[in-house]
């Protein structure tokens, strides 16, 4: 926090010192062009981060079913997956936007993103980010984002045979003891809507997450429903999910992330709606994520 | 520290002057301050998350003041026991020293995820799973090793003639430590102790990987939600509000021990 500080301090000096040369990218003026219906949408005319290429942030470790490909390249370890096979959920969209944006496979780059990254003031690493980022309002004023590709129901996980299991309602889950990931919409969900007896715990990742379920820390998990069949299917032998949440007024939607006021947003929109229209989403979504309809809704 | 003449006064009073504003203006008249005010200092944000943090803070407050007592007591068993002489005792040097070697060496977030996850999974029956107690648990090992050294130096800087004059008046070993020894080295030490306090009263933030919801998790959930960052800001100076008295209160205990020592160098 304090290193951050001080870089941002250090930046600032130095781009002070070498004549305030890049102003026009660092201020928050209009977006160059794009805004008209009309955006010139092709490979050679846009301004990515590499030109000709098209550079994608996703978080590392990436958890399946939103990337499934297995480890490769920076994404190592036994839970993590590789961007660049295309295969999961999110990595099947992403390779479907930049084929609509008109880029290859081959002019794909993928870069590693911690979530807190993706939304850091300062220049960024990626065209556009995704790792299951919901768009809110009080968000969008630091980045922008795409159109959503995805809407997605709060879910819990509990261990087979424990008490919380038999919870039927929002009301029955007060008593127990939650958790969930930190840079999810989920502990605002469980502090705003379940308004749980016991204090929520937050955790930095799922892993950690999964170790505090099973070691008898927390009673359930709260997480989104393909992330909790995930969960239930592969990571947690002997557990079950709950129950999913009834979808949230105005739904937790997730959009593409890019830097505030980006040149892209107009192309990698049209891309989306595209997409949308055409059923590719909804095709990829029956591909890669399972049904959510069996799951019981917690009212 | 402060300069004595008046004219002193100016010039001190001068140079920091522009030497702040200097830099002040340097960041304020960057290309990226708006953006970067925005997201560290934005004061409605600030205004959100005061009470927010601040009530999450108390777990670091509770945490940090029962690790400390446990350290301090710790601690100086610790230095005791490595300050034993003689071959006897050599076992329990072999043990002192191993400790302090293994538990300085480990990086502390380590030592609170092997705490927090480890031994809950060990499944021992009368064993606490609260990853508070848990995480609290591993700071009190590794600052136990980092005090019982401040301790042992200042057990060491204790003239050796005090040993002798005391065994000559009849003390038992264990009565000169206690009753001539350990008296003049605490009283020494009590600054570089104070040094150590601040470092743990910051790393009680290390406890928020078990899940516990403590001021920095809690500034994290903020920043993560909202996309900016003052939550982490508000964190950061509940947490110099606390250590800014300590400091102080360090400076001051270090002027007085100079004055002492100075005061019997006259007699």
């Amino acid at each position: 926090m304090i290193n951050k500080l001080l870089a941002v301090a250090f930046v600032a000096l130095a781009v002070t010192a070498s004549g305030c040369g890049s102003s026009s990218s660092s201020s928050s003026s209009a977006p160059p062009a794009s805004s008209g219906g009309a955006a010139d949408c092709s490979p050679s005319s846009l301004h990515t981060l590499t030109s000709g290429k098209l550079t994608i942030g996703t978080d590392n470790p990436a958890y399946s079913p939103y990337y499934t490909g297995g480890p490769g390249h920076d994404w190592s370890g036994k839970y993590n997956n590789d961007p660049y096979t295309g295969k999961g959920f999110e990595a099947a969209v992403a390779y479907a936007v930049a084929e609509k944006m008109g880029f290859t496979k081959d002019q794909v780059t993928w870069a590693v993103t911690h979530f807190d990254q993706s939304f850091a003031p300062g220049p960024k690493n990626f065209d556009f980010y995704l790792a299951q980022v919901s768009i809110r309002p009080k968000r969008a004023e630091n980045v922008d984002f795409s159109l959503p590709y995805y809407r997605a129901n709060q879910a819990v996980v509990a261990l087979k045979g424990t008490p919380i299991t038999s919870a039927t309602t929002l009301a029955d889950l007060k008593k127990y003891k939650l958790g969930t990931q930190v840079g999810t919409t989920s502990y605002d969900f469980i502090t705003g809507t379940i308004q749980p007896s016991q204090q929520p715990s937050a955790f930095n990742t799922t892993n950690d997450a999964i170790h505090a379920l099973q070691a008898g820390q927390i009673d359930g998990i709260v997480v989104d429903l393909p992330t909790a069949f995930y969960m239930t299917a592969v990571q947690i032998p002997k557990s079950t999910v709950v129950g999913q949440f009834p979808t949230s007024p105005g739904g937790d939607q997730w959009g593409l992330v890019m830097t505030k006021d980006s040149p892209l947003k107009a192309c990698v929109d049209k891309a989306v709606s595209a997409l949308t229209a055409d059923g590719t989403l909804a095709k990829l979504q029956k591909t890669w994520l399972s049904d959510k309809v069996s799951t019981p809704v917690l009212q | 520290m402060l300069p004595a003449s008046a004219g002193n006064v100016w010039v001190a009073l001068g140079s920091t002057v522009v030497v702040f504003a200097g830099l002040a203006l340097i960041i304020v008249n960057s290309p990226g301050w708006p953006k970067v005010k925005h997201t560290f200092f934005d004061p409605a944000e600030f205004r959100t998350y005061f009470a927010t943090i601040g009530h999450a803070f108390v777990l670091n407050i509770k945490i940090f003041l029962v690790a400390e007592v446990l350290i301090l007591i710790l601690a100086l068993v610790l230095a005791v026991m490595r300050s034993l002489p003689g071959a006897v005792f050599f076992p329990i040097r072999v043990l002192a020293i191993g400790y302090t070697d293994l538990f300085r060496g480990i990086p502390t977030i380590l030592l609170v995820y092997l705490f927090g996850f480890g031994i809950p999974t060990l499944q021992l029956s009368h064993v606490t799973v609260n990853p508070v107690y848990l995480g609290a648990a591993a700071l009190v090992v590794v600052y136990t090793a980092y005090v019982s050294e401040v301790y042992r130096a200042g057990i060491e800087s204790v003239h050796p003639s005090q040993e002798a004059a005391a065994r000559s008046l009849g003390l038992t070993r264990g009565q000169t430590m206690q009753t001539v020894i350990l008296p003049q080295a605490v009283r020494r030490v009590i600054p570089p102790l104070l040094n150590d306090f601040i470092g743990l009263q910051k790393d009680t933030a290390l406890i928020s990987v078990l899940g516990p919801v403590e001021a920095l998790q809690r500034a994290t959930l903020g920043a993560s939600s909202e996309f900016n960052y003052t939550p982490y800001v508000v964190a950061a100076f509940f947490f110099v509000l606390i250590t800014v008295p300590q400091a102080r209160l360090t400076d001051w205990l270090i002027a007085r021990d100079r004055k002492r020592q100075m005061a019997g160098g006259q007699v």
